[in-house]
């Protein structure tokens, strides 16, 4: 079965037909009491970091396959960390897409898995859609989540993003978010942007060169600026985008210093933002491109808070999605 | 059909027998989510107990989990002291299977490992499916099975007994 012969759009494999969430693969029609669901939930998660033991039982005896065929640190750290303290057994594979072209299809490889009598998946994959794949053909026989596919999706770290900024910056339906920088490589972006709408925030803008930013995003109601000044005015939280430098091959770009001298963020151009507006990134940063080194360590980013709320998020979704597995309400 | 027992003077009988076995300076108190805090944040304030209340929210603990799933609102456990070496008394309203002291019991051992614990209730209402006993009770009922006994509050206070068929554990 073949990637390219997978549809969008026809229903929503997320929810199962008694309503409840069973999977996580994208923000867009993530409905919002779930969303909020999630964020509430996660606030639980973040102190449970600060006892002496730092797990739970609540996934005991449940295994959790983190499945990736691309590399990341981050995301399939916080993962396994998630579930390991949720007390889950983890099984990590990661695949490199040349050995899966060896022959194994994707399908494939989940059903050897669900041979194992395994009881979820964590999935990133460079094909947009790749999880949603695997969601429709397990169906509720095992939660899977996606943790990044090709340009499409990233709903954990919106997800996250949203908690920090609600944590951090106060209640989203009254800040203005700017979104900075290769927005037409990011699925970062596009799950930010319908997070954020889903959550009432009234102003999302994006802000790069026109070449980086897809045109169609004036339709969902973004504001798009191509100057970073204009952009940034009265900003209340800016997240950074990672320039995807190795998907720049179709020169897009001059080069990675005139990226950096039109929208690369540095501490005087912070100053066009409202004072001590927060600077969201999700990693990994590329310094002296997208973001200044200055900027990076200031007192306004919070990058690093960013990871410690991705790990409660991430025990968060992966409660929520095993909970109702076992047939249990899961909606607020 | 309500019941038309006093909380007010419940309570009162609680601080009594807790009194004799309680040192103010070190003795610290946890209230289980919600009925249980609404009770601890009474005889917390009755004792005269410096240490500040704790708070636990069992849901992460529960037994049922697998089968019921995540509770819709989740708050934050939040135990403001140190656990290890520490004399607690846990609080809840109502007794019934025993498994919501358990699944306490669980989750006060993840930070840390008290002196000793002491289990304080509103109502045992008889039903046990574990070993867990109430060492203070201000009420002992051996309600039927179908009954549901739940505190309302916070404010004011108010003890019910639902007659109606139990919908959940």
């Amino acid at each position: 079965m073949s990637l390219s012969t997978f549809r969008f759009g026809d229903g929503n494999p997320q929810y199962d037909a008694q309503g409840r969430l069973r999977h996580l693969l994208n923000t867009e029609g993530l409905r919002e009491p779930e969303m909020l669901q999630i964020l509430d939930t996660a606030e639980s998660f973040l102190s449970i970091a600060q006892r002496s033991v730092k797990k739970t039982p609540t996934l005991r005896g449940k295994t959790i396959v983190n499945l990736f065929f691309e590399n990341s640190t981050r995301t399939r750290s916080t993962f396994e960390l998630a579930a390991k303290r949720l007390s889950a057994d983890v099984l990590n594979i990661a695949v490199s897409t040349s050995s899966a072209s060896k022959g194994e299809s994707l399908i494939d490889t989940v059903d050897n898995l669900m041979a194992m009598q395994v009881d979820g998946f964590v999935i990133r994959h460079p094909e947009a859609g790749a999880a949603h794949l695997i969601a429709r053909h397990l169906g509720d026989s095992a939660l899977v989540i996606n943790a990044g596919d090709g340009q499409h999706a990233h709903p954990t770290q919106a997800l996250l993003d949203v908690f920090t900024i609600r944590r951090l910056a106060g209640p989203i339906e009254d800040r203005v978010v700017a979104i900075v920088g290769d927005v037409l490589h990011s699925r970062v972006a596009r799950s930010q942007i319908h997070a954020l709408s889903i959550l009432g925030c009234p102003e999302i803008r994006v802000i790069g060169p026109q070449t980086l930013v897809p045109k169609e995003l004036s339709a969902l109601g973004v504001h798009v600026y191509h100057d970073l000044q204009a952009g940034l005015r009265g900003v209340d939280v800016i997240c950074a985008l990672r320039l995807q430098k190795e998907r720049m091959e179709s020169h897009r770009l001059p080069s990675l210093d005139e990226f950096h001298r039109r929208f690369g963020l540095t501490p005087e151009r912070l100053q066009w933002a409202q004072p001590d507006a927060l600077v969201l990134h999700p990693g990994p940063m590329n310094r002296g491109v997208e973001i200044a080194s200055e900027v990076a360590d200031g007192h306004q980013a919070v990058i690093l808070q960013q990871v410690a709320h991705g790990l409660a998020v991430r025990m968060a979704v992966l409660t929520l999605l095993a909970g109702a597995a076992g047939g249990g309400e899961n909606h607020a | 059909m309500n019941a038309d027992w006093d909380v007010t003077t419940l309570l009162e009988g609680m601080v009594r027998d807790l009194r004799p076995r309680v040192d103010p300076e070190q003795t610290a108190m946890i209230g289980i989510f919600t009925g249980g805090v609404w009770i601890a944040q009474a005889l917390h304030r009755a004792l005269g107990l410096k240490t500040a209340l704790g708070q636990l929210d069992i849901s992460f603990y529960r037994d049922d989990f697998s089968q019921i799933g995540l509770h819709p609102q989740v708050r934050a456990s939040d135990i403001p002291f140190a656990v290890d070496g520490r004399s607690i008394i846990l609080v809840d309203d109502v007794l019934y299977t025993g498994r919501t002291i358990r699944a306490a019991m669980n989750e006060i051992f993840d930070y840390g490992r008290p002196a000793n614990i002491l289990l304080a209730v509103l109502v045992d209402r008889g039903g046990h499916e574990v070993p867990v006993a109430a060492d203070i009770a201000a009420l002992r009922l051996n309600a039927a099975a179908g009954g549901q006994i739940k505190l309302r509050g916070p404010d004011p206070l108010r003890l019910e007994l639902l007659t109606s068929p139990r919908t959940a554990s």
